[in-house]
């Protein structure tokens, strides 16, 4: 790996909003780029701190939304509550092994990957390793590029409980489990974007 | 972390935007603990909510899913299936049921559990949702005050799942009929109770329960009455075709109604007993109550095609009793095969006759009884078989007196009673009718014909004669006669000479008349005038009349 200089040895500060380096002498008190005026930080402050906070909430959310109903439908054949492992498991012994997968992947194993690797990521700053620097980085990206795809599960069930909505032959409605689960996934992302990904390469003594 | 070297060479400017900078972003915390809160408080209202877990035991299983099998009491979900195994023995399913924590005081000792699935009866369908839905367990809480954990669930649903108001009763027959449970109870045709229950007792007979419902109870009273309305009652009667039926669920699935007895017969029991006779129909409900029956037999030596087991046995044509039994018999004396037919009567359905009977002390005992059936049949007492229908041929048992039928010994110390007989009148129509046909077998029809023969030849003859020789004679007579009427018709014309001749005979003789007359009144005026004659004229008005008619 080559060892590259980094910004603070080269007294630069970059303008995350307009992209402009910034000698760090020239910054005035208040820390504005002089090219756009929005805040110019070296590194994002508290970083690590807010990612961890909002990881933190977004499992203690997706206990509820896995505990707790999402949807809820009746009809002619009876009413039922169902939750979202119920619902994979139900999927997956009538057959539709894919819609099972499909649900699997964006309730269970997107919300789980990115608790992972969020904790993964926050774990090996903290610790400032220089383990599989590149790898890293490249898991930041996925992290936030699969964090909107969770939100499937919850336009699933917004667009049933809208459509499905016949009286007696059949009605769905949303459960709280829902709003908790819409809950992980915003404040995944939340968690997502508030880890400034140039920890990663920092390098403290 | 990193602002903090920035901000001391300005001076006091930057340190409340670093204490800010320093407090804004450690609100996020807030978030998770938030979170956690949540969490917590949802995980603790779930275990605070768990209910008991209960056991029921059924026959069967079937239908009954884990997870998705519902208890429901009053249709609201109150449990749910957690698990169904079969007991130790592998007699039983044993449905284990969650149930939520404000329905654990439904489950009494007495609670009662039971599957319910699509029941289509004949006077009721119920579950119905359940064909679709699956089947639930229905339940029904108790009385009792202790708490239970594990019941034996019932195999049929009780008929009454949430204990309305009313009374329960318990009927006595002989026999339930078509009475299915959930069969309606009527009352004036409204319906107002169900029959609940239906149990063989011990000793064959049956008892049925019915419940009335609350505001209808009040109806049923020490009199009541109560009677199968099962089936149609058509009734041929003197008014015309009747037919009466409580409703038709009632001619499909049976019913029971009641009504007020006749209150004379009021029992003595001063409080309202739950226990009541349940009688075949209206007609014998409402009937004064019959008493012991006392049974009777009777011999006849007649072949009785037609007399079955129930028919009627009428004294005086009152129904006093049926026919219980009919037997052959063997008389050695002359060898014939007598029919054995044993009866009970009820002297009770005499009515007044009785109760003067009663009074007088003849009812008593059976001996006394049988000394007052011997005056009887001394007095001409006989047991007759009659037709009761000419369309059917259905025979009946007539107790009449007939005192014209000899004499027979009354042996009153035989039991039972044996009552004289005497052949049906409609046997011994045809006894009559037979030898009416046999006389008139027995007539010299083919001589009286042949005799009848030679007369009409005779006959025949003799018109033939008149014919030829005396019509033509006659026709000759006629015309004569004919002629003769005419001549004397002519003859006897108003233009013909001799009724001229004659109307001025008559005319001639009415004015000698006159004559004749107005002399005799003169004479009578002036009888001198015989002597003297005529005197002149003193009424001038009239000379000429009176001189004319004076001269001759």
């Amino acid at each position: 790996m080559m060892a590259l200089k980094q910004s603070l040895e080269l007294e630069l500060v970059l303008c995350r909003t307009c992209g402009l380096a910034v000698s760090r002498a020239s910054l005035g008190a208040d820390r504005r780029c002089p090219r756009c005026q929005s805040r110019i930080e070296h590194r994002t402050p508290f970083s690590t701190e807010m990612t961890l906070a909002w990881l933190i909430a977004g499992i203690a959310f997706y206990i509820p939304a896995n505990l707790l109903p999402v949807m809820h439908t009746s009809g002619l054949l009876g009413e039922a509550d169902s939750t979202i492992l119920g619902g994979i498991i139900e999927f997956w012994r009538s057959g539709d092994w894919d819609i099972a997968l499909l649900i699997f992947i964006a309730s269970v194993a997107v919300p789980f990957t990115k608790f992972i690797a969020i904790g993964l990521l926050l774990l090996t700053v903290r610790k400032n390793s220089r383990w599989q620097q590149h790898q890293r980085t490249a898991l930041y990206r996925i992290v936030e590029f699969i964090g909107y795809w969770s939100m499937l599960d919850v336009i699933v069930v917004a667009l049933t409980s809208a459509l499905m909505q016949f009286q007696v032959l059949g009605a769905a409605e949303p459960r709280a489990g829902i709003a908790f689960f819409c809950a992980v996934v915003v404040v995944t992302m939340l968690s997502a974007l508030s880890f400034d990904p140039r920890l990663i390469w920092d390098r403290r003594a | 972390m990193s602002a903090a070297p920035t901000s001391p060479s300005e001076g006091e400017l930057p340190t409340p935007l670093v204490q800010n900078r320093r407090w804004i972003p450690r609100l996020v915390w807030a978030v998770p603990i938030v979170a956690a809160v949540i969490g917590i408080s949802l995980l603790i209202r779930n275990w605070e909510n768990a209910g008991p877990r209960i056991t029921i035991s059924f026959l069967s299983g079937e239908g009954v899913q884990v997870g998705k099998t519902l208890v429901k009491y009053r249709d609201v979900t109150v449990g749910r299936v957690s698990a169904v195994v079969l007991s130790a023995d592998h007699q039983t399913v044993v449905v284990s049921a969650d149930f939520s924590k404000d329905a654990a005081s439904l489950l009494k000792a007495d609670t009662q559990f039971w599957i319910v699935r699509p029941r289509i009866g004949v006077g009721s369908v119920s579950g119905l949702d359940t064909l679709l839905s699956g089947v639930y367990i229905g339940m029904k809480t108790g009385a009792a005050t202790l708490r239970e954990r594990q019941f034996v669930g019932l195999e049929n649903p009780p008929a009454l799942s949430h204990g309305p108001r009313g009374r329960e009763l318990q009927l006595h027959a002989a026999r339930a009929g078509s009475l299915a449970i959930g069969a309606p109870v009527y009352f004036r045709q409204f319906q107002v109770g169900r029959a609940i229950d239906e149990n063989l007792l011990g000793d064959g007979s049956t008892r049925v329960t019915v419940f009335v419902e609350a505001p209808y109870d009040g109806f049923v009273k020490p009199v009541t009455r109560f009677w199968n309305a099962s089936g149609i009652d058509v009734r041929l009667g003197a008014d015309g075709l009747n037919v009466q039926t409580e409703s038709l669920a009632a001619v499909l699935a049976g019913g029971v109604a009641f009504d007020d007895g006749p209150t004379e017969v009021l029992p003595a029991a001063a409080g309202i007993p739950g226990d009541f006779t349940l009688y075949k129909n209206e007609a014998e409900a409402m009937a004064p109550p019959d008493g012991d029956p006392h049974y009777v037999r009777m011999r006849f030596s007649q072949a009785l095609r037609g007399l079955d087991v129930g028919a009627s046995v009428e004294f005086v044509g009152v129904n006093i009793g049926s026919v219980v039994a009919m037997d052959l018999g063997y008389e050695r004396q002359d060898k014939s095969f007598p029919v054995i037919v044993t009866a009970k009567l009820y002297p009770r359905r005499m009515g007044q006759a009785y109760e003067a009977l009663a009074a007088q002390g003849k009812t008593e005992s059976v001996e006394t009884l049988a000394a007052f059936v011997g005056t009887l049949v001394n007095r001409g007492l006989r047991a007759q078989p009659r037709s009761g229908s000419l369309l059917t041929g259905k025979l009946y048992i007539a107790l009449n007196f007939l005192p014209a039928s000899p004499r027979v010994a009354f042996d009153a110390s035989i039991r039972p009673l044996e009552l004289p007989t005497v052949n049906g009148t409609f046997q011994e129509l045809e006894a009559n009718i037979g030898r009416l046909v046999k006389k008139v077998n027995d007539l010299p029809l083919e001589q009286i014909a042949a005799d009848l023969h030679t007369d009409l030849k005779d006959l025949h003859q003799a018109l033939s004669e008149l014919h030829t020789g005396v019509l033509p004679n006659a026709v000759n007579t006629l015309s004569a006669l004919h002629s003769t009427l005419d001549s004397a018709d002519r003859t006897l014309d108003v233009e013909s000479p001799l009724q001229r001749g004659l109307a001025e005979t008559l005319s001639e003789t009415r004015s000698t008349l006159q004559a004749v007359r107005e002399l005799a009144d003169y004479l009578d005026r002036h009888p001198d005038a015989l002597l003297r004659g005529r005197r002149p004229q003193k009424m001038p008005q009239r000379p000429a009349a009176l001189s004319s008619d004076a001269k001759p």
